[in-house]
């Protein structure tokens, strides 16, 4: 066989393949079949690459030439170009983004200058189902150093202690300390476990589902050094059962690692043994915190329970348990092949390293992101997002999901660690980062979360089940515009009431995107009460769908498009809605080509 | 896998394939005019014959790439070797029995084979 020139790479994520990556491959493998190309290039599926808003995406090696929004119809000429002739396809390059030219590859591009990969060091550059392909970017190599000079735990424990890697689900423990924990519990008959918390539930968020699709096996060699570590020979990764692609790669990957001996009786001969699992979770958010997952794992109902006893001393079966998020274990072979020194130099004092987000909302770059600890806000919104599209402002963005809060437009200078964001009421949280502009109501924001919260409560206690319920009643009390001035008190004290006494974490920070936005958007909470006016126009009770007389030219367009037959009027003369009929659903104003229609 | 040496056989060999996506590295580039007239001219099995020698010697930090016209077209085929820090190199009226000799004088000892350069042929 002669030698490879050229690669081509398409990402089979989540996000590529439901715009049809799997139909892309295929072509690219019968067109290269077809020119004659085919022992001279080859296609790898990877994991992704971050531009999920640019998807597909293919990126061609040698040249790194970055194509986006690929469709199956291009994939002909891309071959004939550039595979055959060298020509790179200009018109596909980088399309969306907005105010550079064209960037031939993705690391000249704004989105990517500011970001540092280290947990997405292999997303989008090895096939995740190539063993291989982990191996040859240095995969497996920290374990076999581990295993085979027989470092002492105790010194595996203290590397990571000295990266200053903090937990990456969130909450922001001290790993290394978790790691000492669970190694000096005493377990009665000498058993452990090791988990992976791979039950990513917060909405918008997809940072450890891209991991485990695009680098499986970097969970699987740190949970490996993990269970070394703490003296564990069983480990278990909990998913949840709706990311079918990453279950899969997973699967692929524990069954390589075998085959090869990298799990299994014996690692590298050094008589260490360790086995994995996969758990699927049915998807309750509740079984991302710490105590419910294990009581799923076990086979029981996803409940938490009340710590102490903590999970490091009586955990999964009681046995003492090390449980980890998937983005922290991402990072520890990098600490082991690179030394904790050069993890500890990136960030700020107390966090180091990096964190990835998933950017949604009212953001141009919708996708993956990198960033070293202590970034500022504005740099993620304004340079690596691209700004808030169509020209609008930028009003808040929030992060840490439905534990987290709001952070406001005043305070985008904040830089990202876990004190500041802790600081202004938000929180670091799993890595969700949603934008929101002009047109959000904060008052509804925070009842889409408190609703997902009344959703997802487990019940076990009263603060969270009780408690979340009537928050939200008070908060759709105040959307329908039936807010009394007490109301916001009321609200402030159950959500601190709450905050103190539910059992587990869900119930703890359940209230915080109500605070925070009462925080900082009081007046928004004010205008509901007061006013009963909504200053975004999202509240349906509060506003009005208007005609202006003078702008209206009788054309009858919104009245054909009203689905309520809410709009009257003769043609050619100014037009009525009846506002007993209209259900607010904007249609007329979407319908209107004179700008006649406005709300109120 | 019983040993470090195993995994390090495995990285060695997927290592040289994986070099490929560095795009940014300190690579050599060996570019093969690929237009019309190189083609005419016999382009793929210069082409080929890179691929073939650089796999046989199992050379590294080497990639392989094609390019439109170069613009002298009656001297096809025509190769450009591009090392990092030095002037472009152009080779022209390349046939498959002259590659190796590029190979194992500029790529690997850093020797530019004068003869069936540019200057040469003018």
């Amino acid at each position: 066989m002669s030698l490879i020139r050229s690669h081509i790479l398409v990402c089979t994520g989540t996000g590529c393949s439901s715009s049809q990556s799997p139909k892309i491959i295929a072509e690219f493998e019968k067109q290269l079949a077809a020119q004659g190309m085919d022992r001279e290039a080859k296609v790898v599926r990877t994991g992704c690459f971050g531009l999920c808003a640019l998807g597909p995406i293919v990126t061609i090696y040698p040249e790194g030439a970055c194509y986006t929004h690929v469709s199956v119809e291009d994939v002909e000429e891309i071959v004939s170009e550039h595979i055959v002739k060298g020509r790179i396809v200009k018109r596909l390059l980088n399309r969306g983004g907005e105010g550079e030219g064209p960037a031939t590859s993705l690391t000249e591009t704004r989105f990517y200058k500011h970001q540092q990969r280290i947990a997405l060091r292999n997303c989008g550059v090895i096939d995740p189902e190539n063993i291989d392909e982990y191996i040859g970017a240095d995969g497996y190599s920290a374990l076999g150093r581990i295993l085979t000079e027989r470092i002492p735990p105790q010194q595996v424990i203290d590397t990571v202690k000295a990266s200053g890697l903090r937990g990456r689900g969130g909450a922001g423990f001290p790993t290394g300390m978790k790691w000492q924990f669970t190694h000096d519990a005493v377990s009665p008959d000498g058993i452990k476990y090791v988990c992976c918390n791979a039950d990513e539930g917060d909405p918008g968020a997809f940072m450890d589902r891209s991991v485990l699709e695009g680098d499986p096996h970097a969970i699987l060699e740190a949970m490996t050094i993990a269970g070394y570590a703490v003296g564990a020979h069983q480990g278990y990764i909990y998913v949840r059962a709706e990311y079918p692609i990453a279950v899969k790669r997973l699967e692929t990957a524990i069954r390589q690692a075998k085959e090869y001996g990298l799990l299994g009786e014996n690692i590298f001969e050094s008589g260490f043994d360790f086995d994995l699992e996969l758990r699927l979770g049915a998807g309750a958010f509740v079984c991302g915190e710490e105590t419910a997952l294990m009581r799923s794992i076990e086979g029981h109902r996803g409940e938490p329970k009340t710590r102490p006893p903590f999970p490091a001393n009586k955990g999964l079966f009681d046995r003492p348990t090390l449980l980890n998020n998937v983005e922290t274990y991402a990072n520890i072979t990098w600490i082991f092949n690179h030394g904790p020194e050069a993890f500890a130099a990136i960030g700020t004092e107390k966090s180091k390293g990096t964190k990835v987000f998933a950017l949604g909302g009212k953001i141009t770059n919708t996708g993956l992101v990198e960033i070293p600890m202590g970034t500022t806000l504005r740099t993620v919104v304004e340079e690596i997002g691209g700004g808030v599209p169509g020209g609008k402002k930028f009003k808040a963005a929030q992060t840490g999901g439905p534990s987290g809060g709001c952070i406001p437009a005043s305070l985008i200078d904040t830089p990202i660690d876990y004190e500041s964001l802790g600081a202004i009421g938000s929180m670091m949280g799993s890595g969700g980062l949603i934008v929101m502009d002009e047109d959000n109501c904060m008052v509804d924001i925070a009842k889409f979360f408190l609703e997902f919260i009344v959703d997802e409560s487990c019940g076990k206690c009263s603060p969270c089940r009780i408690g979340t319920k009537r928050l939200l009643e008070l908060l759709t009390k105040i959307t329908e515009g039936n807010g009394e001035p007490e109301d916001l008190d009321t609200i402030e004290e159950l959500c601190n009431h709450i905050k103190q006494s539910a059992l587990c974490g869900l119930g703890q920070t359940a209230p915080n995107p109500v605070l925070s936005t009462l925080r900082h958007f009081r007046d928004e909470y004010e205008a509901h009460v007061y006013e009963k006016r909504c200053p975004a126009g999202v509240c349906k009770a509060l506003i009005q769908y208007l005609v202006d007389p003078s702008k209206c030219k009788g054309c009858t367009r919104c009245a054909r498009g009203c689905p309520t037959g809410a709009i009257s009027g003769a043609v050619r003369a100014p037009h009525i809605i009846n506002q007993s009929k209209c259900i607010k659903c904007g249609a007329c104003m979407d319908h209107c080509r004179f700008d006649a229609i406005y709300k109120q | 896998m019983k040993s470090l040496a195993d995994l390090q056989a495995i990285r060695e060999k997927m290592q040289r394939q994986m070099d490929l996506r560095d795009a940014d590295g300190d690579q050599i580039r060996v570019v093969v005019g690929m237009a019309t007239c190189g083609i005419a001219a016999g382009a793929r099995p210069v082409l080929t014959a890179f691929l073939e020698e650089i796999e046989k010697r199992d050379l590294k930090n080497i990639t392989v790439a094609q390019t439109g016209c170069i613009g002298v077209c009656r001297l096809e085929p025509i190769v450009e070797v591009y090392v990092p820090g030095q002037e472009k190199v152009t080779y022209v009226k390349m046939s498959p029995d002259k590659v190796p000799a590029v190979v194992s004088e500029h790529l690997v000892n850093g020797r530019v084979v004068t003869d069936y350069t540019i200057g040469a042929a003018e």
